[in-house]
């Protein structure tokens, strides 16, 4: 809602300034937007006459002018079409400085001099009505300064107003809201009813009372189509943002800024047979005025006539019936339709109208014959012309009428933490025109007004009592209170643990769209169809990930361009796997790496990362979980390079991938071949353990390093584990040290060397006991993996 | 003999002076000192001397013997001395060089801020709850008193998947499953990923908010006014931080406010950051509105409560001067890494 400082103040004059009614109205809720001036600065402009007007002797498009500021007449050379005798406009004197850093100085132009420059509207930063000078009235006293005469040292103000505030979607609500924070009288300029000159109505039926409960209509007769609007007017539409159309468009505009209240004008004569306001049938058509032609469903209400739709009620007119150039007879529509019956439909249609907007949200039923007698009478005193008779057809009976609420005052302390007197309620609800009646004990029944949409309940009230009182001057106070949840458990292990482990890795946390390409999704998780969105931004975010995978590609892809070799991201987030069981919406943490494995340093040779540096960051995350419940062993990820993927395993299921870009991926992506990813379900990584204290043994510990030979597709960890099972709770530890093929290990045989650690918890073991260990490894590796101790 | 010992004593100075490592210290020691030294050989001769004049000769020849031996010690820590430097000098290092291993890496600077944010209200209660990002109707819109139609829903451009469901617009239904889920009183802050269909300099169509409840017996909008103060005063750790609520307006609270506070950028003198108004937009905040307490299945008679939602990428280009928002999501490592 924009609307200019002076407009205001006719109706509400209270004794602030501006930056003070600014503050005031942002702290009553109406958030101002912006202050601005009505016009550019300029100076030195008067309202100048032309006494004289002749051709310029030497250019055709050129006049020699002679501009009278009052006091002295000068010579103008003027190339506007309209400059001619009598003609009043303004007039900028030798020395003037106008907008856009233009100084008028004497000058000649083709040999003749001028002093000084005849302005149209552009040039003082005002609207073009037409191609030309600005046309001021006849009776606009020459000689005055043009600031003052036009009132542009006005200030233009922009609330923002929240959906709740129909109500102030116009001057008039406005002037109430500031009348309510100043305690100051609110006048209304509004002009007495305007009596019927003819008796000529046009027939209106309303077959959907319950969308138009009210429908107003009149007739305006032998209105001048050469009529111009006043500049008063076109000022006021100009400083709240909108454009002089025609006069009987400008007249319906400034009503509906000036009251709140949209009302449409038809062409009588293009209208057919009478009005009827009803319920499109699916198939119709209409034409609206912004010349789109629109498929009517019928669910939304329109005026017709005997030829169809003629406006869509409440947001847009028809083309065909519309004023236009030559219209002399009005039917004009001033009606009160049900926000419910609106909502939605504009945008519907793709449409968003300033009729829309305020009928959306709900317009002053009580308003139609005021707004009715208003825009007629404005017609009237501009384009002449004959009125007949307002005619109301709907059903009163349905239009809404304001239930009273209940206040307490005991419930407004309980909600706003301190009690207002009883005497401030009352004035604050009244002056807000509610009707308060005390019921005694601190109770009142309150009906709110009808232009109020938003007052049901007590809460209401009691807001409205708080914003006019101030937030400001309510009290403040930190909760008393004890924590109400349940604390986790101190096994669980938190998710910023996991990430900070990365984070101290080299990992930069990411956090990429939970929405990604379909194309590139398929390429990454071909086996889990994806959740599509209706309406996505665009085609590349259309797709619920299945995967961090795309993410986190994309953003490697992206740090590629901009010349990054060395990379680790990760992200914590959400990924949305539809099943059969509904929607797995699963939080996962998920890794990208690439370039070399060290940060570069003077001493050491750079190698590319590999999958053993991927896995030394899963195991880290694994190893603050209860780590034995992990295993690591070979799996198959489309993305993943069917040779380096393993999958993570607990309890018997995969809860999480690694592995080494699939180089088709790679190649397709544009990505280097050396990329390496996980992506690990949050939730059984999270499920760690309760240190248990184990006592600590003094006893020697003895250690046999053995190397054996087998197959080289004999696993390591398969090998590991079947050491283990060989032992005893004696074996303490076992470690890899070397892996190797090559001299003196036939093809297609690889040695493994182990460092077996052992310890009896309670005595020192003896050489013999480590002996019968070993062997029973040895006797165990040979009968399961063929393995045979390396010489 | 006593000159014999004088002369014994000057030479051997003169040698343990010139000794020029520690053998040859230890060759002088011998030949003078040792069982065979020279010195110690006068104290054999002791024999051809009177009674009287023993003692005295012993007593000088010892006093030589500790002359020389004092000698030897403070030239063998020189000696040693030197050595030492010697070898730190040759094992000194450039330590200006850089050192080695891997450096941190960073958080997000949106999970930075949303750990601020989350220590703040864990201090005070208040648990960390978590929602679904996929929504239904019911718990996006309707049962926080947003029905069909409502013009709040234009505020919130949804993505909808064209099954009911749609992505939630806001942290706010996390408030109602806790209370279903739960029984009063209820302190939760609900910090996640929210949507919008809007993408453009200064929205983008994904970003995070977090949301706060607070519902107990004689909750009032007193207790929400301190309690987002002082959140704010101490994620901007400004004591005197200017706060300001102003009415506004959201379908599940009533009355409801937005929170502005002191621009933090120009102290309220009013520049860019602050659209010249010295205030920033911080968030929305108000009292429970009944109906949403219903739908959550608690009773407005007995228990009243306050919300907020606000987004953490808004505090997070405040606290740290981000100037651009789509910067969060472009995962550019030259921007991650500024946030260790």
């Amino acid at each position: 809602m924009r609307f200019n400082e002076a407009w205001l103040r006719e109706w509400v004059n209270p004794d602030i300034d501006t930056d003070t009614l600014v503050h005031q109205l942002t702290m009553a809720g109406l958030e101002v937007d912006a202050v601005e001036p009505a016009a550019a600065p300029f100076t030195g402009v008067v309202v100048g006459e032309i006494v004289s007007c002749q051709p310029h002797p030497d250019a055709d498009k050129l006049r020699l002018c002679q501009v009278s500021d009052g006091d002295a007449t000068f010579p103008v050379v003027c190339g506007a079409p309209n400059a001619r005798e009598g003609l009043k406009a303004p007039f900028a004197k030798v020395g003037a400085q106008l907008p856009g850093d233009l100084k008028i100085k004497k000058a000649k132009l083709r040999g003749q001099p001028s002093e000084g420059m005849l302005c149209g509207g552009s040039e003082l930063g005002l609207e073009d009505l037409i191609d030309g000078l600005l046309e001021l009235p006849a009776d606009a006293p020459v000689g005055a300064d043009i600031r003052a005469w036009l009132n542009l040292d006005d200030t233009v103000i922009e609330v923002d107003l929240t959906p709740n505030r129909a109500d102030c979607l116009s001057l008039r609500g406005v002037a109430r809201e500031v009348g309510v924070l100043n305690r100051a009288p609110v006048t209304e300029p509004v002009g007495e009813p305007l009596a019927a000159a003819v008796d000529a109505t046009f027939p209106v039926t309303v077959e959907d009372t319950e969308g138009c409960p009210r429908y107003l209509g009149r007739v305006i007769r032998g209105i001048d189509p050469a009529a111009a609007t006043p500049l008063w007017m076109v000022e006021r539409l100009r400083r709240a943002g909108l454009r002089s159309i025609d006069p009987i468009v400008d007249v319906t505009n400034y009503v509906l800024l000036e009251l709140g209240q949209p009302l449409h004008a038809f062409d009588l004569n293009k209208l057919d047979g009478g009005i009827v306001v009803r319920k499109a049938r699916a198939g119709e058509q209409l034409r609206t005025l912004d010349d789109q032609t629109l498929e009517l469903r019928d669910d939304t209400l329109v005026i017709a006539d005997g030829g169809g739709p003629v406006a869509l009620a409440g947001i847009m007119g028809g083309r065909p019936t519309a004023v236009a150039e030559g219209t002399t007879d009005l039917f004009l529509e001033c009606a009160f339709f049900n926000p419910l019956t609106i909502v939605g439909k504009a945008r519907g249609y793709g449409l968003h109208t300033d009729s829309s907007h305020r009928y959306e949200r709900g317009v002053d039923p009580a308003l139609q014959q005021r707004a009715m007698e208003r825009a007629s009478a404005l017609i009237v005193a501009i384009a002449g012309g004959e009125a007949g008779p307002v005619t109301e057809q709907g059903d009163a009976a349905r239009i809404p009428a304001p239930a009273a609420i209940t206040l307490r005052a005991d419930k407004v302390t309980a909600l706003l933490g301190a009690a207002l007197a009883d005497a401030d309620i009352e004035d604050i609800l009244t002056r807000l025109g509610m009707d308060v009646t005390a019921d005694g004990d601190g109770r009142w029944s309150v009906t709110p007004p009808s232009w109020r949409f938003d007052m049901a309940i007590e809460e209401d009230l009691i807001e409205e009592l708080a914003r006019v009182h101030g937030y400001e001057n309510l009290p403040s106070r930190v909760p008393a209170g004890t924590p109400a949840g349940e604390p986790e458990g101190e096994h669980l292990l938190p998710v910023r643990r996991l990430a900070d482990t990365l984070r101290d890795r080299g990992y930069l946390e990411a956090i990429t769209y939970s929405f990604v390409a379909p194309d590139l999704l398929a390429k990454v998780d071909p086996e889990h169809p994806p959740l599509a969105l209706m309406n996505p931004i665009s085609a590349d975010l259309g797709v619920m990930r299945t995967s961090l995978f795309a993410g986190l590609l994309n953003a490697a892809g992206r740090n590629l361009n901009r010349q990054i070799d060395r990379l680790r991201l990760f992200e914590t987030g959400l990924r949305f796997v539809p099943g059969d069981d509904g929607l797995n919406q699963e939080p996962m943490i998920a890794g990208l790496l690439y370039g070399s494995a060290e940060p570069a340093h003077w001493q050491a040779k750079a190698r590319q990362v590999d999958f053993y540096d991927l896995k030394g960051d899963v195991e880290a995350l694994v190893a603050l979980s209860d780590a034995t419940a992990f295993q690591v062993r070979p799996g198959q990820h489309p993305a993943l390079h069917p040779g380096q993927c393993a999958e993570l395993v607990r309890d018997g299921a995969v809860v999480g991938y690694l592995g080494k870009l699939h180089p088709r991926l790679a190649k397709d992506l544009d990505l280097p071949k050396d990329l390496y990813l996980f992506e690990l379900a949050l939730a059984p990584l999270r499920d760690g353990l309760l240190p248990r204290f184990q006592p600590v043994s003094d006893q020697p510990r003895v250690q046999r390093d053995l190397a054996f030979v087998m197959d080289d597709q004999v696993a390591a960890g398969d090998l590991i584990a079947a050491v283990r099972a060989a032992c005893d709770e004696r074996l303490r530890d076992v470690r890899l040290f070397d892996v190797y093929q090559g001299e003196h290990i036939e093809p297609g045989r690889k040695s493994l060397a182990l460092t077996l650690t052992f310890q009896d918890p309670s005595r020192t073991l003896r050489d013999a006991q480590v002996n019968d260990l070993v062997e029973q490894v040895v006797i165990q590796l040979k009968q399961q993996f063929n393995a045979t101790l390396r010489d | 003999m006593m000159e014999n010992l004088e002369s014994l004593v000057e030479a051997a100075l003169a040698e343990v002076a010139g000794a020029a490592d520690a053998r040859a210290l230890d060759e002088v020691r011998v030949r003078y000192l040792g069982k065979k030294g020279e010195i110690s050989a006068l104290l054999k001769s002791l024999g051809g001397l009177s009674a009287e004049e023993r003692p005295k000769a012993g007593a000088l020849i010892n006093e030589g013997k500790q002359r020389v031996q004092a000698a030897i010690d403070e030239r063998r820590a020189a000696l040693e001395e030197a050595a030492l430097n010697e070898q730190l000098g040759a094992e000194s290092l450039d330590v200006t060089l850089p050192g080695r291993g891997e450096r941190p890496g960073a958080l997000h600077p949106v999970t930075r801020m949303r750990r601020r944010m989350e220590d703040f209200f864990q201090r005070l209660g208040f648990d960390i709850a978590e929602g679904p990002e996929v929504e239904d109707d019911f718990h996006n819109f309707e049962a926080l008193n947003i029905p069909a139609h409502h013009p709040a829903r234009a505020m919130h451009d949804t993505f909808y998947f064209g099954d009911g469901r749609l992505l939630r617009t806001h942290t706010s239904p996390v408030q109602v499953r806790v209370m279903q889920k739960g029984e009063p009183p209820f302190r939760i802050i609900a910090p996640g990923r929210v949507y919008r269909c809007d993408s453009d300099l200064t929205h983008t169509p994904m970003f995070h908010q977090v949301e706060g409840l607070l519902v107990d017996e004689n909750i009032t909008f007193a207790d929400l006014k301190g309690t987002v103060a002082a959140f704010l005063k101490f994620i901007f750790e400004v004591d005197d931080l200017p706060v300001r609520f102003r009415p506004s307006y959201f379908p599940f609270t009533e009355p409801s406010a937005e929170v502005d506070v002191g621009c933090v950028s120009c102290g309220g003198e009013g520049c860019r950051v602050c659209s010249h108004s010295g205030w920033l937009e911080i968030m929305g905040c108000g009292m429970v509105h009944p109906k949403v307490l219903e739908h959550g299945g608690v009773d407005p008679a007995r228990y009243s409560g306050f919300a907020f939602g606000m987004g953490i990428e808004r505090l997070a280009m405040l606290r740290y001067g981000v100037n651009d928002l789509r910067l969060f999501f472009e995962n550019d490592a030259r921007f991650l890494s500024q946030f260790a």
